[in-house]
């Protein structure tokens, strides 16, 4: 199955007719992380994606900080760079500034990119440079062994913490909306076919897309997602976003969310006991993002009962990138190529014979 | 009434005002219609890091010195011999650098009590005492004279009185003869959207002029002829418009697009400033949300085939120093250029100093060497740039370049270069896989070396086949996977330093200049003391000592012939504006006993002071109990 067209995110990248398959995109080295790791799920995901793109895989780069995810390029056989802590935004910014020819995408935990490069997510977020991000949010340190992250819930017991954290959580959606972010979703490493279709939205798009992805880790944080993955609560505990659709989850949509008018809050009924017309209709195209920060609001700030996910934010916006290299062109048309002798021979000049 | 015109050699004049008062662009406007005039000609800003420090007191005084001359000079001049003061506090702020005779023209407007307190001259007005009876005074009511000339204007009195400088400046032309025409046009175009603005302006310029010509208060002009220079076509630059400039050569040069990641900061924003305009060389300029993001973009950059570029001063590479860690692990072409000023910390912001050799050297985790090199005046810093980006590009290695706050506000006169004779600069890109395994497959080894430069290949996404994965791991030697390998570690450590030091390979010998071959003392330096050291040796050869230069360009690797160069003398000096960092490396590496004569004010050197201390060694040399260590502590 190929990808719908078009993907204005991906339109300057050079595609191919020969056919890809996964394997193409698995790299010669031995993939290190735990066993049972969610990461495991979102490179598979990942490596059954791409060939969908069809784009020639030299022209793709992945760019990682520091963390378990950020291993990520090693295991995949296109371009990577492995950088260092929380700084994979900064450095995918002169990548994605001077090549609009490369598909870039960042991996990141939540530690790399909310804690230590806090400052560069926000700021790719806000110039939305045109890269794709990647942020495995599995509420703790783990290639550290243990320590609380800044997604870790208040009152988190770690080796750090033997009394309990006394931090507030980041919510990393209602962070990525504040920083005036084009594309905002959430997806769980479990659910392979909705991890999938988020992803190849966010590929599609065009400008910064953050994908904050809930990854178990079995090791240091085990069952912080296990609503989610437990069949008997999964169903009332996630509440899926649809563009265009009332929000309404449970096995059989018994629950709906609906809007207090004085609060401007969100919160979940049951749907039979409320008016059909006071459901919420989910609009991701709204350049308005109130709603959909008010949705992120949903997700609990503690031990996770229910989460919404599904792209909550998805609108256009010029990107970054596409605009400086439109002031380039501006500047040679409208004057020409730099000619490196007139400039040098600029200015106040004189002569001596 | 004809005027006596006088000749002089040269002159050093000193511009002082308010931060307010456009003392900067005096000094501009004269340099320039000195430089047209064809004089030599160094210059010196000097301004508080305060925009606007309260008016009229002490701190708000922002001063610019030019030095020009009819033969080839070095610095902008220890002492003025003109000073222009435009208000008590720039009298008071800068009297003391005056040598008796010099001469004063001073705006005696604001010499009210309320200003003459506030500049600190408590109950008595230096013009009326005897405070300025040494000197040769010139007292005018600048402002006075200014709002009157500007009157048919019609602006508010305080706008007219802003025109002083330029009265000011007519003044000064006439004194010294300067072309009035390039600051004509130069005012029609600042002000060409103001036309009250730009014909008060011009009108103050003029009658300045004609102030000189007509009234008694100065009987005598002057004349400096042109230097004697060598043929070609000059302009006078910066050094911060000059590194600009090398970037945009470099990267015309090596056919790589320009890409700078940087973040404001003293004194290097001009640098962002100036490559900001030259988009039409297909310059990308990044202003990023910190120093670590400018570095990190541009290193992004440079992965992805294009020149990365950052630009700062001494806090900023503090900040930076992971990611150009990790650019000396991942073995990519990246230019990081440090505008020095006055630290620890915030410092000195607006003042140079030259104290980041060592941190440049050695300021990264672990054994994480680069490649380091100074130019030597604001000229220089365009020919530094087009070398460094060299280095860069042919060895794979971040490169630290370390001007400084004088060169980069500081200017001379630039022949300017013939396009043609700049170097080629090859980036030489992978495009085939490079090892065949032992079942016959091509493969891409990303750190499989260039013999000859230990180089690695420079594979940009975008090649097919050579997809591969770096990073900041330790990498297996050749085929680049991670690696935990005590031995393999081992080498790569090693590997990495010899590749730096192979750079000796293409920098030359050391540059020395000991004409008459009779020299016992050499005295070495780096970067902007260029000057003074230079002024200050030919000042001591003049008195009749043979003494030799040494000023070296390249402090990473060193030139491979100067440790023979350093035992060659019975004694070596090293000036610099720090507490002996050049000197530490040197004895370090060479076991040579230099010398250092150290100063941190945030000033550059006098010459004469340099001399002194020449002259110093020089007499110590047949005292046999002589300490010079010593002496340099007691002074
Ligand atoms: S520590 Fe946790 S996140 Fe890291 S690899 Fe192991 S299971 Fe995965």
């Amino acid at each position: 199955m190929t990808t719908e067209l078009p993907m204005p995110g991906l339109r300057d990248v050079p595609t191919t007719e020969e056919p890809q398959t996964r394997k193409d995109f698995g790299s010669d080295q031995e993939v290190r992380w735990c066993p049972g790791c969610g990461d495991y799920a979102v490179l598979a995901a990942v490596q059954g994606f791409l060939p969908d793109l069809g784009l020639k895989k030299e022209n793709i780069v992945f760019v990682s900080g520091i963390g378990c995810a950020a291993r990520f390029p090693y295991y995949l056989d296109t371009f990577g760079l492995h950088s260092i802590h929380g700084r994979a935004p900064a450095i995918a910014t002169g990548l994605a500034v001077t090549r609009p020819d490369l598909s870039v995408w960042v991996v990141t935990g939540d530690g790399d990119a909310l804690s230590i490069g806090g400052n560069h997510l926000i700021h790719a977020l806000r110039r939305n440079l045109n890269i794709t991000i990647l942020l495995f949010n599995n509420r703790i340190y783990g290639l550290t062994k243990g320590q609380y992250s800044p997604t870790s819930e208040a009152g988190k017991v770690t080796k750090s913490t033997p009394m309990g954290s006394v931090d507030t959580p980041f919510n990393p959606i209602s962070l990525a909306l504040g920083a005036e972010a084009t594309f905002v979703a959430r997806t769980i490493d479990s659910n392979r076919k909705h991890l999938t279709g988020v992803l190849r939205a966010a590929a599609a798009h065009r400008g910064a897309a953050l994908v904050e992805i809930y990854q178990n880790c079995p090791i240091f944080n085990d069952g912080a997602f296990e609503a989610f993955k437990d069949r008997d609560t999964a169903d009332a505990a996630l509440i899926p976003l649809t563009h265009g659709q009332p929000v309404t989850f449970g096995a059989d949509g018994e629950y709906a969310v609906v809007r207090d008018h004085a609060s401007g809050a969100f919160f979940a009924v049951e749907t039979a006991e409320v008016d059909e017309a006071r459901i919420h209709v989910h609009d991701a195209h709204g350049h308005d993002s109130s709603a959909a920060f008010s949705l992120s609001r949903l997700t609990d700030a503690g031990h996770l009962h229910r989460a919404p996910i599904g792209i909550f934010r998805q609108i256009e916006r010029p990107t970054y990138d596409d605009q400086a290299r439109t002031q380039i062109s501006a500047a040679r048309e409208k004057s020409g190529d730099g000619d490196l002798d007139a400039l040098l021979n600029s200015g106040d000049t004189w002569n001596v014979a | 009434m004809t005027k006596q015109v006088r000749q002089l050699d040269r002159v050093i004049i000193r511009f002082a005002g308010d931060s307010g008062d456009g003392m900067q662009l005096t000094g501009d406007r004269f340099t320039q219609e000195t430089a047209t005039l064809g004089n030599d000609l160094s210059t010196l800003p000097n301004f508080p890091a305060e925009i606007r420090a309260p008016a009229g007191t002490l701190p708000g005084v922002s001063s610019f010195q030019v030095h020009f001359a009819d033969h080839d000079i070095l610095t902008p001049g220890d002492a003025p011999n003109v000073l222009v003061a435009m208000n008590p506090a720039a009298l008071k702020a800068n009297l003391g650098d005056l040598p008796k005779g010099s001469t004063i023209i001073v705006d005696t407007h604001d010499f009210t009590n309320r200003n003459l307190t506030r500049a600190g001259y408590n109950g008595s007005n230096p013009l009326e005492d005897d405070t300025l009876d040494a000197y040769d005074v010139h007292q005018v009511d600048l402002t006075t004279l200014t709002v009157e000339s500007v009157k048919e204007f019609g602006l508010s009195r305080k706008d007219a009185s802003r025109a002083k400088n330029m009265f000011a400046l007519g003044l000064l032309s006439w004194l010294y003869g300067r072309p009035t025409e390039p600051t004509i046009s130069f005012l029609e175009r600042k002000f060409a959207s103001a036309p009250d603005i730009r014909d008060a302006n011009i009108t103050a310029f003029n009658t300045g002029w004609n102030f000189g010509e007509t009234t008694e208060t100065f009987a005598v002009s002057y004349e400096v002829k042109p230097a004697p220079m060598p043929a070609g076509t000059y302009r006078n630059i910066t050094g911060n418009v000059a590194l600009a400039y090398g970037l945009i050569a470099a990267s015309v040069q090596s056919r790589l697009p320009l890409f700078l990641g940087s973040y404001p900061i003293t004194p290097a924003s001009d640098v962002l400033h100036e490559l900001s305009k030259h988009k039409r060389f297909g310059v990308v300029t990044f202003q990023a949300e910190d120093e670590i993001a400018g570095v990190g973009a541009a290193l992004g950059a440079s992965f992805g085939g294009g020149l990365g570029v950052t630009t700062t001063s001494g806090p900023g590479i503090a900040l930076k120093s992971e990611t150009v860690g990790l650019a000396v692990m991942l073995e990519l072409p990246l230019l990081i250029c440090d505008i020095q000023r006055g630290g620890p910390s915030t410092g000195l912001p607006t003042k140079t100093e030259q104290a980041d050799l060592l941190q440049a050297m050695f300021g990264r985790n672990s054994e994480a060497p680069l490649p380091v090199i100074a130019p030597r005046s604001p000229a220089d810093c365009f020919d530094t740039a087009v070398e460094a980006a060299r280095i860069a590009i042919t060895y794979r290695t971040p490169v630290m370049l370390l001007s400084d706050g004088y060169l980069a506000n500081g200017s001379e006169p630039w022949l300017i270069p013939d396009i043609a004779e700049l170097p080629a600069i090859e980036a030489d890109f992978a495009t085939e896989p490079n090892h065949e395994t032992a079942d016959g497959e091509r493969e891409f080894w990303p750190y499989l070396r260039d013999p000859e430069t230990l180089a690695r290949p420079w594979a940009v996404p975008g090649t097919p086949g050579l997809e591969h994965r770096i990073g900041g791991l330790e990498k297996a030697d050749g085929h680049g996977n991670i690696s935990y390998d005590p031995t393999n570690h081992d080498l790569m450590v090693r590997t990495r330093q010899a590749k730096v030091d192979r750079v000796a390979d293409i920098i030359g010998p050391t540059d020395v200049d000991d004409p008459s071959g009779d020299a016992r003392i050499l005295v070495v330096g780096w970067g902007s003391t260029y000057g003074p050291i230079g002024a200050a040796v030919r000042q001591v050869r003049a008195a009749g000592t043979p003494v030799a230069q040494a000023h070296l360009r390249h402090l990473n690797p060193f030139p491979a012939d100067l440790g023979d160069v350093l035992r060659r003398y019975e004694r070596v000096l090293v000036p610099e504006m720090n507490l002996g960092q050049l000197a530490m490396l040197l004895r370090a590496k060479y076991l040579v006993d230099v010398v250092g004569y150290n100063r941190v004010r945030g000033l550059p050197f006098q010459s004469s002071e340099l001399a002194d201390a020449i002259a110093d060694l020089v007499s110590s040399l047949d005292q046999p109990d002589h300490d010079p260590w010593q002496q340099e502590l007691r002074r």
